[in-house]
């Protein structure tokens, strides 16, 4: 449905991404994951034609997005990562004019929004800019699918909004995918990647992996432990000095340790207590696509 | 064309939701009219001038008598002596001081010649220049007055040419008449200019334009949509200040308003690619207000609305020749003043249609919807 092939952009000297090879098949929920910067808003914008790559092509369905950016931004339903939307116009309004922009009615594809425009429907005549930012997230997604596109385009969805509306704003695309739809979507919150059918991490400009979540933590073979208790920056550079110790850094309240294989937990407790550091607990975790990430990126 | 329409229908949304939108359209017109025409105003009127008279005679009556008669002159004093009169000019109580000698009464009619002493303030250059002019004039009518009726004498070899000036197409030099049509040409660039380079920019600044851009609508559409309001608008403040101009200074409409408003539909269309070239190279409203301000300075001094061209260094002259204000501002003057016809600014409209072409693309060219 999507395939980037040998893609390379630069900004001058800076080299944003570089030879990346990506393919979505349909009816997927895609995940491009990485930090800000990684160079997830430069693939986004050369799928949707905004953006020239300097090497490579993309394909939309099969084609082309430079020769056919027609039919691209016909079948196309992008949601930028800044909020575009006329702030000045309503609900409504913003809506009508999407759709009509499309050549096409609310009407003819109100089926597809129905479950997200049902909250809006209270405030479509308050003008866009009125709107709170979980609000304003749900009309772009409206206004994107409004004209009944064959791939959605999320550019970082979810930043800026609240924990529960970021889990609504999931829940909303897990119901789309069921209509058939295939969605691309770019977040820096690895913590999202479980909620995808495939994700692809991505750094640098370059893809570290690309596979299912369970998929890149099943590939994970090092024993991880979590630290808990209440700790120091320099606890973690202590570790990180440790032969023993591959990846150190801060997992929520707890450290997140990576051991190099061959050690175990015992070796780790005894040059903790020689360094008299304290801790609540040490004990065996189970690694999550955040580990993978940071792994794969020591390892690059 | 359905695009357009429905494009054309947003813009009018959003223009007129913009609370800053009416003010501009409907009050600025007329707080420009009022303010600059009446304050950028070069006329002399009520010059006060005061007279030392050391003759106190018929004939020195008369001559003041004469002066203050013309509407232009107050009498702001009679002076006793030099030294009164120096203060005044000092003080500002006069513009002018005009000095009687003793015995002109008995010198003009012993000697047919007498002399009189005018001194004028001339901090300002010009408006002395004219003050001492009007005075001139004014004593000047009075000699002929006394060589035909006091002293009977049937021609003066002295003056044989009698010049009478006449002021063509502005016969009272009234300067409502000549500034009004130019404060309209400016109005309408600004409405080109500032507010469609605006409009576009907004749409990148907000980030609009990038959901705009991921939609079908074509790049000669999205522009068309654009600037064709500002047309409309820029075209219906020229009607709305040629009426209101009209209702306060009532100035003479002359030529025929179908070839003024012909024109300033493309001159707009001019003026609204320079709007859309400003707006390719700026990203902010900010940006867009400086760099159009920039351009407007420039096209208001160079195009003759506070001073002629014809006065201009050459070189400067030659600059005036790209400036289309300075086309605008001539052609306006020449229609509602002089009732030129369409054949008489024929080379007015060619200069402008050229104009139209070349910015609109080099704007479009510029304006690229992919990076």
């Amino acid at each position: 449905m999507i395939e980037f092939s040998n893609i390379s952009k630069s900004y001058g000297s800076v080299q944003a991404v570089e030879h990346i090879n990506l393919k979505v098949e349909k009816g997927e929920l895609f995940g491009l994951i990485g930090p800000d910067g990684a160079g997830k808003t430069t693939l986004i914008r050369m799928l949707t034609t905004l953006l020239l790559a300097d090497e490579g092509n993309v394909l939309f369905s099969g084609k082309d997005v430079v020769k056919d950016y027609l039919y691209v931004r016909n079948n196309v339903g992008y949601m930028p990562g800044t909020f575009s939307l006329y702030q000045d116009l309503s609900v409504e309004e913003n809506l009508n004019f999407f759709a009509t922009a499309f050549g096409t009615t609310v009407k003819a594809n109100y089926h597809l929004i129905e479950p997200i425009y049902v909250q809006l429907e209270p405030f479509k005549k308050r003008r866009a800019g009125a709107l709170s930012g979980g609000m304003k997230q749900k009309l772009a997604l409206c206004c994107a699918l409004i004209h009944k596109p064959e791939i959605l385009v999320l550019d970082e969805p979810t930043t800026g909004v609240d924990a529960v509306s970021r889990k609504e704003f999931w829940e909303m695309l897990q119901g789309l995918k069921a209509e058939g739809l295939t969605i691309f979507v770019s977040t820096p919150y690895m913590d999202e990647a479980t909620m995808c059918d495939r994700i692809a991490l991505i750094q640098d400009g370059h893809i570290l992996d690309t596979d299912t979540p369970t998929g890149i933590v099943a590939k994970f073979n090092y024993t991880l432990l979590a630290l808990t208790g209440k700790y120091k920056q320099e606890t973690i550079e202590l570790l990180r000095s440790m032969e023993q110790v591959k990846n150190a850094f801060p997992f929520g309240d707890s450290i997140h340790i990576t051991l190099r294989n061959g050690y175990s937990v015992k070796e780790i407790e005894g040059l903790l207590q020689k360094n008299s550091v304290a801790y609540e607990k040490l004990e065996p975790a189970k690694p999550v696509i955040e580990d993978c990430f940071m792994d794969l990126m020591t390892s690059h | 064309m359905r695009t357009i329409l429905f494009l054309l229908r947003k813009e009018f949304l959003q223009i007129f939701r913009n609370k800053g939108m009416l003010p501009i359209i409907f009050v600025v017109p007329v707080v420009q009219l009022l303010v600059l025409v009446n304050a950028a105003n070069f006329e002399i009127k009520n010059i006060r001038f005061a007279v030392l008279d050391n003759d106190q005679s018929q004939t020195s009556h008369e001559l003041v008598q004469k002066l203050i008669a013309t509407n232009y002159f107050i009498l702001s004093g009679n002076l006793k002596n030099e030294a009164e009169a120096q203060s005044y000019l000092a003080k500002r109580k006069a513009d002018m001081i005009l000095e009687i000698p003793q015995k002109f009464e008995s010198d003009l009619e012993r000697m047919h010649s007498a002399s009189l002493h005018m001194s004028v303030n001339a901090i300002d250059g010009s408006a002395a220049s004219l003050v001492s002019f009007y005075a001139s004039s004014v004593i000047l009518d009075f000699n002929r007055q006394i060589v035909v009726d006091q002293l009977r004498l049937p021609y003066n070899p002295t003056l044989p040419i009698q010049t009478e000036s006449r002021y063509w197409f502005n016969p009272e030099l009234e300067y409502s008449s000549f500034m009004t049509p130019g404060i309209l040409a400016v109005l309408v660039t600004m409405v080109g200019m500032f507010l469609s380079s605006m409009n576009i920019v907004r749409e990148k600044e907000i980030g609009t334009i990038e959901q705009l851009n991921v939609t079908p609508i074509s790049k000669p559409q999205f522009i068309i949509a654009k600037l064709a309001p500002f047309w409309l608008i820029g075209m219906f403040m020229l009607a709305f200040g040629l009426t209101v101009g009209e209702l306060i200074f009532r100035f003479p409409i002359l030529g025929n308003l179908g070839v003024l408003f012909g024109f300033a539909g493309i001159y707009l269309i001019a003026v609204l690619g320079m709007g859309l070239f400003v707006s390719t190279i700026t990203h902010t409203q900010q940006q867009a207000m400086l760099i159009s301000w920039f351009f407007i300075v420039i096209f208001v001094l160079m195009s003759g609305l506070f001073t002629s061209i014809d006065n201009m260094p050459d070189w400067a002259q030659k600059i005036t020749w790209f400036n289309p204000m300075a086309y605008f501002v001539e052609l306006i003057r020449m229609v509602l003043l002089k009732g030129s016809r369409f054949t008489d600014v024929s080379h007015h409209f060619a200069v402008m249609t050229g104009m139209a072409v070349v910015i609109n693309a080099f704007a479009v060219f510029n304006y690229r919807k992919r990076a």
